[in-house]
């Protein structure tokens, strides 16, 4: 279904609260978009202005040729009118209904024969692996079944947009796992255009073919999960995404490629600038020494956390701390001297004052 | 195309544009039915209220006699000068003021330390029988609110202030003394034991819902049995006790039925008798200085309530999860508290009955020989040498008349408020945060604070003339219903948000994506979901309209008349007996709705109340 999504200058006020600020975008056919942030990032807002449960302030809309939302023009197509499915965070699914009646709601409406809607019904319970629940209520099922309804019903209308409103949150550790590979299976078959908003970095990491990062109602970057993860466009994506966390340290340029800590320094790449930086790296982009080895930095490990696959030591020098993530079960132990160094291709560079990414 | 033309096409597609922003946003459901809400409440409240205060700065044509030299229609302050300053303002004002301020708290406080020690009993102890006394507790909701004084009539009447002895004085030879009797002991005593219901439902719901974790950190922290109680139950059950005072007070305010049984007769005037009296000469002038005097009153002692308080919702009891606390042991007291309670609840709850029963099979009042007993006042055909050749109740067209004036008065109330309920819950849940939403709240509350007899006041001033497309309902049947309507709009939007806000808005907006009208979606989703507290809504309004009798009692014409009004009648006329059987008749009619309606998705008594 080749359907893109193209916003532009949107902008949605609760009062004196900006939530979605001036934001333009375009959403590629096909795309598994995710809208990624903190709580409060307007992730939530822009999802619902698209699917026409807020309108907006400012701005317009179009879903494929369709002009579906323009404050300049006064239009605002109805949810319904949008052709667009959207899965509620809480599932949303009517307590009076049964599965069945729960899934045909949407295909009544549009006038479908009886026939159509059995087949319709059956086609998608069996895709989210649900056959035979059709007479269940859903108080009848568990909360991983009924996040699996609601899956199925936005499936049952076939909708060109599929939207989902942080569909996993409700669902224990092990269900969210399974239901990732699930979602993901269902985007790779049916290739509709996906919006899904989280605040969960690694479902946005794991599932989708773009990240849009934001906060405060301003996209920060949109990128593949890749380029997002390696190339973090300003600090707070870089902090934002991770786990553990992106080790950020601030120091002076020495010369073309050489950043002072104070206690010590760090060679990265060559670059033109001067003054204040940034640094970041990964924790798993430094590399532990038992003994002295060339350029590296002398740290002592205060804590080890093992986690069976990987270890994350967490290493001091004076007020300076750095996390490190070392794959399988270290030697190390706490208290231990050890010799720290970085991989320069992995290092990024900010702006101090301005917080972006520095390029060349 | 020149400039010209290309800026005011321009304009012109602005100016569309707006006008369909406009338009959506005007044929959006909450904002529709919101606005609807708004004119209809203009109508019902706030016009009259306007038309009350303009009339009692009008001449009208019975002023002219002591008006000299002016015109029907002119500005005057005449009105208020003599009710206010006067020589008969001390007696047409500020001694009903006082009386029904005296009452009023007297009966509120009477209710409260009632009503809050069984809440206690029955939720904080180890008392047997918790459901039983729950149950009991209903019955004063049930009775109309003159029930218990006229029983206390049966029981305490006496020799000097007129008329046959009660019980008290057959059995012991010896009359209760006058203030026994009459006046503001009795009428304290009976709403008190009337209106203590609420404070007992409104608290009990409160204390279950405080979480015992509170107050185990209290006990922990070392504080006594004692403390805990003083610094931390009570203050989180203030709001209640507030929500408790509002209602109770405001109702004692407005009440006539029980003034008018123990008050009138020894002329121990209230503001709401007063203002009976003062309209039935026909001189609403002056009644209507008394009713704005009722109301102002009223108002401001609810709004100092919440002040004191300081939450202006206060009358929404704290919904809260329930959870079990530790219940107080009542070791050896048991036994003594038990039948205390038993005690209590019998004299409440089933003596009144017993005695308005009794009294309407004796021919004549005060002698309990067995030969006095008849069944006249029940089945009499008419004798002229009983009750002035008034048939009995059960043969008498009139009654019926009345019976049926009171279940399709009720009926209509409940299924109008019902609706109310379902448009201004959804207006004001679904727009939750903006200013019409907020207006909607605020202005459906105002009936709340406005005493019963003058709400009914307010509406004579408003449809005795037509207002606008609306004829004048004066004396007809259909002002009642509106009057009723109007005056429980506040329980209409209390119920219907409550029960909106039982439905998640996802469930609605699920709905709106599937592409289901906002029609679809409210008979499919919404109503569905809230039915049960729709019904139980229903089924409170016709209670509560059943038996209301100061609401309408200015109102009612002898065609209109329902059974609430015709015993005041009959006790005006002193055939007590038969008031009484017209009473009982209205408890079973109560009742058998009661138990019609509650058959139906659930619905009951607390839910109505938003419990």
């Amino acid at each position: 279904m080749d359907t893109p999504i193209i916003i532009n200058n949107l902008t949605k006020c609760f009062g004196d609260v900006v939530a979605v600020n001036n934001i333009s975008l375009t959403i590629e056919p096909r795309t598994f978009l995710t809208l990624l942030g903190p709580s409060g990032c307007g992730k939530t807002t822009l999802l619902r202005c698209l699917a026409g449960l807020e309108d907006p302030d400012e701005g317009e809309i179009y879903i494929g040729d369709k002009l579906i939302y323009s404050h300049l023009k006064g239009v605002s197509l109805p949810p319904g009118q949008r052709d667009l499915g959207l899965v509620f965070q809480n599932y949303a699914l009517w307590p009076h209904m049964t599965v069945y009646k729960n899934m045909t709601f949407a295909l009544e409406i549009q006038k479908l024969s009886k026939e159509e809607m059995d087949k319709r019904v059956k086609e998608s319970l069996a895709e989210v692996k649900m056959s035979g629940y059709e007479d269940r209520y859903p108080r009848e099922m568990s909360g991983g079944q009924q996040q699996r309804i609601a899956l199925a019903r936005m499936l049952a209308y076939r909708p060109h947009v599929f939207l989902m409103d942080e569909p996993l949150s409700n669902l224990d550790a092990r269900l969210r796992m399974d239901m990732r590979t699930e979602l993901k299976r269902l985007h790779h078959i049916s290739n509709a255009t996906t919006v899904y908003v989280t605040h969960d970095q690694l479902e946005a990491m794991t599932m989708s073919s773009n990240i849009a990062v934001m906060k405060e109602g301003v996209i920060q970057q949109m990128d593949t999960p890749d380029k997002v993860y390696h190339y973090p466009a300003n600090i707070f994506v870089a902090d934002f995404i991770g786990s553990p966390k992106i080790n950020l340290l601030e120091g002076r340029v020495a010369s073309q490629d050489v950043v002072d800590f104070g206690k010590f320094n760090v060679p990265v790449h060559t670059f033109r600038k001067t003054g204040e930086v940034v640094v970041a790296i990964r924790p798993e982009d430094v590399t532990i020494h038992p003994n002295q080895v060339e350029n590296g930095v002398e740290f002592i490990a205060y804590s080890v956390l093992p986690t069976g696959a990987d270890t994350t030591i967490i290493a001091h020098k004076g007020d300076t701390e750095l996390v490190i993530k070392e794959m399988g079960v270290s030697k190390i132990a706490m208290d231990q001297r050890i010799w720290l160094t970085f991989s320069k291709e992995a290092i990024n560079l900010y702006d101090k004052a301005s917080g972006n990414l520095i390029t060349a | 195309m020149s400039v010209n033309a290309i800026a005011s096409k321009d304009r012109s597609e602005k100016l569309q544009a707006n006008f369909r922003r406009f338009f959506r946003w005007l044929t959006s459901p909450q904002v529709f039915l919101s606005l609807i809400m708004i004119a209809v409440i203009f109508y019902l409240v706030i016009i009259p209220l306007y038309r009350m205060l303009y009339t009692t700065f009008t001449v009208s044509d019975v002023d002219l006699r002591v008006i000299k030299d002016a015109e029907v229609g002119e500005f005057t302050f005449y009105h208020w000068i003599r009710m206010l300053t006067g020589r008969i303002a001390e007696l047409m004002t500020y001694q009903p003021l006082v009386h029904s301020v005296t009452v009023s708290i007297g009966a509120t406080m009477l209710a409260l330390v009632i009503g809050g020690l069984m809440a206690w009993l029955v939720c904080r102890t180890d008392i047997p029988g918790r459901e039983t006394i729950h149950m009991l507790a209903q019955v004063p909701y049930i009775m109309p609110s003159w029930t218990i004084s006229m029983a206390w009539l049966v029981l305490f009447k006496n020799h000097t202030s007129g008329g046959t002895a009660g019980l008290l004085e057959y059995l012991t030879g010896t009359p209760p003394p006058d203030w026994l009797a009459y006046g503001p002991v009795p009428i304290i005593v009976s709403s008190g034991l009337h209106y203590y219901t609420f404070f007992f439902l409104f608290i009990s719901a409160a204390l279950l819902s405080i979480d015992s974790s509170l107050e185990e950190a209290g006990e922990l922290a070392g504080a006594g049995r004692w403390r805990i109680m003083r610094k931390i139950t009570f203050p989180l059950v203030i709001p209640a006790i507030v929500s408790g005072f509002i209602m109770t007070f405001s109702k004692a305010m407005g009440t006539y039925g029980g003034p008018n049984v123990l008050g009138v007769p020894v002329r121990y005037y209230t503001l709401s008798t007063m203002l009976k009296s003062n309209t039935s000469i026909g001189n609403s002038g002056d009644a209507f200085v008394t009713a704005i005097v009722l109301i102002l009153f009223s108002m401001v002692t609810v709004l100092l309530n919440q002040k004191i308080v300081g939450t202006r919702k206060s009358y929404e009891t704290i919904g809260g999860r329930g959870f079990m606390s530790k219940k107080v042991k009542l070791r050896n007291f048991k036994p003594v508290i038990v039948v205390l309670v038993v005690i209590f609840q019998f004299i409440i709850a089933v003596l009144p009955l017993v005695l308005l029963s009794i009294n309407t099979f004796m021919l004549r009042d005060g002698i309990y020989n067995l030969d006095n007993f008849t069944l006249a006042h029940w089945l009499g055909r008419g004798d002229i040498k009983i009750n002035s050749g008034e048939p009995g109740v059960l043969r008498n067209p009139r009654i019926w008349m009345g019976a049926w004036n009171s279940i399709r008065l009720s009926l209509l109330t409940a299924f109008f408020t019902a609706i109310m309920g379902v448009i201004l819950g959804y207006s004001i849940v679904k727009g939750r945060g903006t200013f019409l939403s907020k207006l909607l709240e605020q202005l459906s509350f105002i009936p709340y604070v406005i005493p019963g007899i003058a709400f009914g006041a307010v509406y004579i001033a408003m449809f005795t003339k037509p207002v606008g497309p609306i004829p004048p309902l004066y004396g007809t049947f259909a002002l009642l219903v509106v009057v009723s309507v109007a005056k429980h709009l506040p329980f209409s939007a209390r119920t219907g948000v409550s029960a909106m806000m039982q439905v998640g808005k996802e469930l609605e907006e699920a709905a709106a994506i599937s592409g289901a009208s906002p029609w679809r979606r409210f008979v499919r989703i919404i109503f569905p979901l809230t039915s049960t507290g729709f019904v139980s809504g229903f089924l409170l309004t016709f209670i509560s309209t059943m038996r209301e009798l100061s609401l309408i009692i200015l109102l009612v014409t002898p065609t209109t008349a329902v059974l609430a009004s015709q015993t005041m009648r009959y006790i005006e006329n002193g055939n007590d007996q038969q008031a009484n059987a017209v009473n009982i008749l209205l408890i079973v009619l109560v009742l058998i709705g009661n138990f019609i309606i509650s058959r139906f998705r659930g619905g009951s008594l607390k839910k109505g109340l938003g419990l």
